[in-house]
């Protein structure tokens, strides 16, 4: 078995098992603490895939940025054990909603092994990149982005621009009672 | 060597694990993490595309996902808070008036 094989499967395991811990947390917190580790093993994948690039986005963006905001809400709300579907005090019963929520789910578990097994015999009829162990640099990814991909790089930075006005509107102070409680 | 299958399989296992915790968990911040990370388990799929045809193309793609991405959970969390300041509950159950 060649090391890259290992590595792939040991990387894998480690990728799915947190991610099945992450699902099966009661408290948030742990979730998104545990989904880090996660992200590790995905940006050691990247890395395997020669795309050293996306294995530093990964890290900095989502297991830096978007865990820290995860984590900063869950602290503001501190609602530890939200998760008991307590049909009491919402007057609603929600072991259906999980029966059929997990039904869809394994519908869909069906179509992706179906898809899958159509794409098996793709695999060999891909021509892959000459010298196959060089990894895209930085600088190359840089010039294809801002070469072929000018126009989507703009526009990304006006839609973040919209996603930061829409969040302060959003969470913003005004239009809530001063007496509320949960700060803004 | 690992092939594109592998990538793939992996992939879909991923996204069905996500999936499955967008539809069976009862907390908002779970859910919203949940549908936040299935495009985590796409971009494997755009990497190991790009990998395997030899472009870096896939790998520009999971950029702006990654860009995107943060959009979303900074809006969607704020929306979080927001219920929140009205509700104080977390549980999609107690937003039953949403339907109207």
């Amino acid at each position: 078995m060649p090391h890259d094989l290992i590595l792939f499967y040991a990387f894998a395991a480690v990728a799915v098992v947190s991610t099945l811990l992450v699902i099966a947390q009661a408290n948030p917190m742990h979730s998104v603490l545990l989904l880090i580790l996660s992200f590790m093993a995905l940006a050691a994948l990247y890395v395997l895939l020669d795309a050293p690039f996306v294995a530093v986005t990964q890290i900095i963006v989502y297991a830096g940025a978007i865990m820290v905001l995860f984590l900063f809400v869950v602290m503001l709300l501190n609602t530890p054990r939200e998760d008991t579907g307590d049909s009491a005090a919402t007057g609603h019963d929600s072991t259906s909603t999980r029966a059929f929520g997990a039904l869809l789910a394994a519908l869909m578990a069906i179509e992706l092994v179906w898809a899958l097994n159509t794409t098996r015999r793709l695999g060999g009829a891909l021509p892959g990149r000459a010298g196959a162990d060089a990894s895209w640099s930085v600088s190359e990814i840089g010039a294809i982005l801002f070469r072929n991909y000018a126009f989507a790089f703009e526009a990304t930075s006006i839609l973040i621009l919209i996603a930061m006005v829409g969040a302060i509107t959003l969470a913003g102070k005004h239009g809530v009672d001063r007496k509320s409680k949960w700060p803004s | 060597m690992a092939e594109l299958n592998h990538y793939l399989v992996l992939s879909g296992v991923l996204f069905i694990i996500w999936t499955v915790g967008v539809l069976v968990r009862r907390n908002l911040i779970t859910i919203l993490l949940s549908i936040e990370v299935m495009l985590n388990a796409v971009n494997l799929s755009f990497v190991a595309f790009g990998h395997f045809l030899g472009s870096a193309d896939g790998q520009i793609i999971v950029f702006f996902v990654i860009t995107v991405a943060a959009a979303e959970a900074a809006v969607g969390l704020a929306i979080v808070i927001a219920l929140f300041r009205h509700v104080e509950s977390l549980n999609p159950d107690a937003f039953r008036e949403l339907k109207g």
